[in-house]
């Protein structure tokens, strides 16, 4: 089977998230923009499965900063093509990423498609969910246990509690992965680079959708709900305050 | 008038209404009023009429009943919402972020050509406008938008009370046929598996030591372990390390997890996405440690410390020995 895999680039939140001055969007320039978690997962059990049953696995992303060391790395992990979309806002939201995924993927062959579950940016909805939609092709999302049996694929889909299904679907299908079989694997840099010099992206430009999204009013930091009371004073201190926090709380056993 | 009436949809496993349905009741019966319009809330599946009893939050159930909605199924699920959406037209649809919510909302928007928000924690009227804060970079930004005329809205478990939507006694239950559609899904859905009985039943802990990525390592899980042993407790995790495979999937709190809430939950290195909170904001006792001073779990913790939790828990288990 041939994999697509359209990856998203997002903020990273470990670092402080800055506005814009009017507080109408992120402050996208002051921003480190890394591959979506769930979507580095789709990739990985993208690998898995033409590790597997062999087959090819294509690895799409949206041009912005950071898409070409993301398309690099993919590369050096194993995939086999990567293409660069081009035409379209870097900031753009998911409804419009997936509409320049459907235009891009029309240059592509697959039959599965998976991408992360959810992104952290995800206001408009998942990528894999609209773009299944507007490929009107089947979907499930939170997939994990993907496998492929002569022209059907098998996966299971996770629910609350642990509970699980499993479904069957014959390609095309687009699978939101909640979880790779093993956690991602890592890339060296050193190949990354390497590969920088010596291979090549492939650009595909596509014309910038004419969808409507919700109007954005403002941007703000939730304020502090009940907020928690910061323990003050030396590590030592603090310890000893959680200590007896938690041995009044838990009780006598 | 049928164009200012909300239409929820219900969530179920096996028949069994998820709590969430009740959060999106209530919330739904907010903006019919508001409106001026009607609740209404869409009930799919196979044999559901115990269901129905339970929801008399709404004003009726438009219920369709289809061998291939025994299980949960996407393709079908949101064919037959087209149908019920075609049928009795609401401005407004509700479905929640769950795992069966987002294989709905998206598909819906799409479909129906309205615009989605996703995330959305609250939702309320101004005017002809609705307006909805979205949760999003893992809970710490929030997001307005308004939308004017149809849209989905796709609410956040946890979010809002369930007490408000919960009503028993069932309205009056309309039968939509289901659509040709559903004869010739593609997908199919084979079987539900139960979770395998795990080594310990977090939903059942007093004490809970709740790991997130600020564990850094796999190798650092028996220090956490240790202090869970000394508080006579059991260590739990965020998602990403349940994903990493180095806990088991039972040891997982939140929204593809578990619910829990005991007397003490100490969040060691958890930053609190809203799918995490889902799980634990009910927790009698909730101290977080996390050297991000912005992470949100200290919106919803009772005490925090920015300290080094590499530093601290050895510091605990000192005192504690």
């Amino acid at each position: 089977m041939n994999i697509a895999v359209p990856i998203k680039l997002v903020p990273d939140l470990v670092e402080e998230l800055e506005l814009n001055d009017d507080g109408s969007d992120l402050d996208h320039d002051a921003l480190t923009y890394k591959i979506n978690e769930f979507c580095d997962h789709a990739l990985e059990e993208a690998l898995q499965l033409k590790e597997a049953h062999g087959g090819s696995v294509t690895v799409l992303a949206l041009d912005r900063d950071e898409a070409d060391k993301a398309l690099f790395t993919a590369l050096a992990k194993g995939a086999d093509r990567a293409i660069k979309v081009t035409g379209i806002d870097e900031n753009t939201g998911t409804l419009t990423a997936a509409h320049a995924f459907r235009a891009a993927l029309a240059g592509v062959e697959f039959d599965v498609l998976l991408t992360g579950v959810q992104a952290p940016d995800d206001r408009e909805g998942q990528l894999g969910v609209l773009l299944a939609s507007l490929l009107e092709i089947p979907h499930v999302s939170a997939v994990s246990e993907v496998s492929f049996d002569g022209g059907t694929v098998t996966l299971h889909k996770e629910f609350a509690g642990g509970v699980l299904a499993r479904y069957q679907v014959a390609p095309k299908v687009v699978l939101g992965i909640q979880s790779a079989r093993q956690a991602p694997r890592y890339a060296p840099v050193s190949r990354v680079r390497q590969l920088m010099k010596e291979a090549s992206l492939d650009e595909i430009e596509v014309e910038s959708p004419t969808n409507t999204s919700p109007e954005v009013r403002r941007v703000f930091r939730p304020t502090a709900g009940r907020g928690a009371e910061m323990l003050a004073g030396t590590t030592e201190d603090v310890a000893a305050r959680i200590a007896e926090l938690v041995l009044a709380h838990r009780g006598a056993r | 008038m049928s164009a200012s009436n909300v239409l929820v949809v219900a969530e179920h496993l096996d028949g069994v209404l998820a709590e969430v349905t009740f959060e999106l009741l209530g919330l739904g019966r907010a903006l019919a009023s508001a409106a001026g319009g009607k609740l209404e809330v869409a009930l799919l599946g196979s044999g559901m009429d115990q269901a129905a009893s339970h929801l008399g939050g709404a004003d009726r159930v438009l219920s369709v009943d289809h061998a291939s909605l025994r299980g949960f199924h996407p393709e079908a699920c949101v064919a037959a919402l087209v149908q019920v959406l075609t049928e009795h037209p609401a401005r407004t649809v509700l479905t929640s972020t769950t795992s069966m919510g987002m294989d709905l909302a998206a598909a819906l928007a799409v479909r129906l050509q309205r615009p989605l928000i996703a995330y959305a924690q609250d939702a309320r009227l101004e005017g002809d406008l609705l307006v909805a804060t979205s949760q999003l970079y893992g809970g710490k930004l929030l997001v307005e938008s308004a939308v004017e005329g149809d849209c989905v809205l796709s609410v956040l478990a946890g979010a809002n009370p369930a007490a408000a939507g919960r009503v028993d006694g069932s309205p009056e239950v309309v039968a939509v046929a289901a659509p040709a559609a559903l004869a010739s899904c593609r997908l199919q859905w084979l079987e539900q598996i139960k979770p395998p009985a795990g080594d310990v039943d977090i939903t059942q802990e007093t004490v809970l030591v709740c790991v997130g990525r600020g564990i850094e390592s796999e190798d650092n899980l028996p220090m956490a372990q240790e202090l869970a042993t000394a508080l006579g407790g059991a260590v739990c995790s965020s998602r990403p390390i349940v994903d990493n495979k180095w806990l088991p999937k039972t040891r997982q709190v939140g929204k593809s997890g578990l619910r829990v809430a005991p007397k003490v939950y100490l969040a060691l290195g958890v930053s609190g996405a809203p799918e995490h909170i889902e799980g634990m904001k009910d927790a009698g006792l909730i101290v977080a440690v996390n050297t991000d001073a912005t992470a949100p779990i200290f919106e919803h913790a009772h005490y925090g410390t920015t300290e080094d939790l590499f530093d601290v828990v050895p510091a605990l288990l000192e005192r504690l020995r």
